[in-house]
């Protein structure tokens, strides 16, 4: 993935730092109670939600689990349809193809609709040192790219700030990158969006080259989708000569019918609308209606290695709403930064160390980035279970084990700062198979209470900060049961019972 | 080894687990979901149509097959518009009331001149009443893509019923993939900014949706 994020620190730090910022926090919470409601509106509207959820699951997963046939048909469709198909097996490919195809057509510019695909390989990054200007047309992403911030939530990259932080970008920054805010601009989101028109309009009528990404791709048509809002998605996809886009593989749908499916669920799910203002579907080139040339650059870039992982590969199916960063406890009050990455909140937290493996130390702390409280498995439009893989891959960033990364195998070694945790599970293992030991160590246990300290020594010393440790009880169970219910202490039953007893 | 090569390799590798004998897709996706949510007359999807097309923000205007020249001539005036863009195939009698200046929609056109027309003047293919979506699939009464987008004002006339139909599968069915579609549901929006929708972006921030029938 992009080097954005290199050096990031792991997840606990760099969320005890955002907690403590109260503005972040304000506006996190004002967005992400202000969509929840909606959202829930919007699914209930809906009566057969959970059955287009399950459709919505298993064509994702019908479609992962044969991913080579569909690839090479989309391939075929696309071609047949007029456009020409790229394939990258990592973000430097994807940079270099795509820089090169720029470079053919000799201009120096483009114009970007929001693409978390091209944010993930670093493409603005690399465009630039080629000496090609990207601009950012998306609303929120052009308030990350004025403010040379980093994007914090995936629909809504600029989610961490607020309308008076907008407007102050506006004025300060525009002017540098073309025309200057208009004078007196206030912070009602109407004029900022009035100043993003303008600011943008310029840029999109001389462009020559549209670079995109796409929510769906259709293997048997060769079409490909485009959800949006704006309306700067439908320019840079029909206004300029050249059109790239920069694809996942794992967006594909094996049949245009399957659309149904997802453009009733996706819009409920991330903007809470019915259906979002715009849609734009394109097959290939169409004579003497939009782009001339149209490239497609298939990315692998850590995909295959996450479908190589029987329990983890079902992230892929993931269409990028975001509900789940909006009903998150600990998105809500760490906000989008924190996660290292472009992929934030829950699904990032399952999608980040599959794609870029777990070998940094942000990467092996976000699987442990969660409460597990579940709010985002109800929520997901296609039922990832996102609590499920958080365990599996805290299991093995704890234990280490078999993964794949760049399409080779690996057995991945434990991770240092587990330790403990491994010593007192070997520990655990050992007391459970030795009863006499267990029943010894317990009474000691009883016997010694009033001497126990109140927080752990040693390692465990930041587990017990914020934690009261269990009080241990005058007796341990076993003897209780012993005491109150046995007789020869041999059975743990009375012998009164008699079904029990014809059922041993 | 060529990108493709290394791809698709590495896919087999990862699906090496998934048995020659998986569910087809016919077997795999269940399709138990609804084609169109309730029971609803002609009518009564029409005024769904319009319904939500106003929960969104779009102006809705309903009048007969007579009535639609001088309908479409009085938004005109409304809005002060002194030019209007016109699709190739755009039946002559809509505009038989008005004196604006037509615009051509041609291929050669740039941007810029597209940037200096006021309104735009379409058909639409279909309708969509559960979500107040209007579909355009460049028809010739419907016109290049972009004649829809850089104009500030769209008028779009919808023939009902027979363009409704109750939901987005239903949508799906009479579309033809191969054409480029523009799904448009109310004007350009944006809910960038705390997540709270605000009209009125890049796209039209005008758009009056006219029932005809």
């Amino acid at each position: 993935m992009s080097g954005t994020f290199v050096g990031m620190p792991a997840f606990p730090k760099a969320a005890h730092e955002a907690v403590g910022n109260a503005t972040l926090r304000g506006n996190l919470r004002h967005a992400t109670h202000t969509i929840r409601a909606k959202r829930a509106n919007a699914v209930a509207e809906v009566s057969d939600w959970a059955q287009l959820r399950e459709a919505g699951k298993r064509i994702k997963d019908h479609t992962l689990r044969h991913l080579d046939r569909y690839l090479v048909q989309l391939e075929e469709s696309v071609t047949a349809a007029g456009g020409v198909v790229h394939w990258a097996a990592d973000a430097d490919e994807a940079n270099r193809i795509v820089t090169r195809l720029v470079e053919e057509t000799g201009e120096s510019e483009v114009v970007k609709v929001k693409s978390m695909a091209t944010q993930e390989i670093g493409l603005n990054e690399a465009l630039l040192a080629a000496g090609i200007h990207a601009y950012e047309t998306d609303l929120a992403e052009l308030i990350v790219q004025l403010g040379k911030d980093r994007p914090s939530h995936i629909l809504v990259p600029a989610i961490h700030r607020n309308r008076g932080e907008i407007r102050d970008i506006f004025r300060t920054e525009m002017g540098e990158w073309g025309r200057p805010a208009p004078d007196g601009l206030t912070d009602s989101p109407a004029e900022l969006a009035e100043a993003a028109r303008l600011h943008l309009r310029e840029k999109f009528l001389r462009a020559e080259v549209g670079i995109s990404g796409a929510n769906f791709m259709v293997a048997e048509t060769g079409t490909l989708v485009v959800v949006e809002s704006e309306g700067n998605g439908r320019m840079c996809l029909t206004l300029p000569r050249t059109l790239i886009s920069v694809v996942g593989i794992e967006k594909i749908v094996p049949t245009w019918r399957d659309l149904e499916v997802f453009l009733q669920t996706l819009p409920r799910s991330s903007t809470a609308e019915r259906m979002n203002p715009y849609t734009s579907t394109w097959t290939g080139t169409t004579d003497e209606d939009g782009p001339r040339a149209f490239h497609l650059v298939l990315l692998d870039n850590g995909r295959t290695d996450t479908l190589a992982d029987e329990v983890g590969r079902q992230a892929l199916r993931c269409i990028r709403c975001s509900a789940c960063l909006n009903v998150c406890p600990v998105y809500e009050r760490a906000g989008g930064h924190a996660y290292g990455s472009v992929y934030p909140g829950p699904i990032g937290a399952i999608l980040s160390p599959q794609l870029r493996g777990t070998s940094s130390e942000i990467d092996a702390s976000l699987p442990y980035a969660s409460s597990l409280c579940g709010a985002c498995y109800e929520v997901c439009p296609v039922a990832i279970d996102i609590p499920e893989v958080l365990v599996h891959l805290r299991e093995r960033v704890a234990q280490g084990g078999p993964a794949t990364r760049a399409g080779n195998k690996v057995v991945l070694r434990p991770a240092k700062g587990h330790a403990a945790e491994r010593a007192a599970m070997r520990a655990a293992r050992w007391a459970f198979s030795h009863p006499g030991a267990l029943r010894t160590g317990q009474r000691l246990a009883s016997r010694t209470r009033r001497l126990h300290p109140r927080t752990l020594p040693g390692p465990g010393r930041a587990w017990s900060a914020t934690r009261d440790l269990p009080a241990v009880p005058a007796e341990p169970f076993r003897d209780w049961w012993q005491r109150t219910h046995g007789t020869d202490g041999t059975d743990g039953t009375d012998g009164t019972d008699g079904k029990k007893g014809a059922a041993r | 080894m060529s990108g493709r090569e290394r791809i698709l390799g590495r896919v087999r590798r990862a699906l090496a687990d998934v048995p020659a004998d998986d569910p087809s897709y016919e077997q795999a996706v269940a399709r138990d979901y609804l084609r169109a949510h309730g029971a609803r007359s002609a009518a009564e999807t029409v005024h769904l149509l319009a319904a939500n097309l106003a929960d969104y923000r779009a102006l809705v205007h309903r009048c007969s097959e007579v009535e639609l020249p001088s309908l479409i001539a009085g938004l005109l005036t409304d809005r002060g518009a002194t030019s209007v863009l016109v699709p190739p195939g755009l039946d002559e009698g809509w505009l038989a009331a008005t004196d604006v200046t037509r615009v051509a929609d041609r291929a050669d056109s740039t941007p810029h001149e597209l940037d200096g027309v006021d309104s735009v003047v379409t058909a639409c293919a279909v309708a969509i009443a559960e979500t107040g979506t209007i579909v355009l699939d460049g028809a010739p009464d419907q016109g290049r893509r972009r004649i829809t987008l850089v104009p500030d004002h769209h008028i779009c006339v919808v023939r009902v019923p027979d363009q409704v139909v109750s939901g987005v599968p239903q949508a799906l069915e009479r579309l033809d993939p191969a054409r480029p579609l523009t799904w448009i549901s109310g004007p350009s929006a944006t809910s960038d900014i705390e997540l709270d929708r605000v009209e009125g972006v890049h796209g039209p921030r005008t758009l009056e949706v006219v029932l005809v029938g």
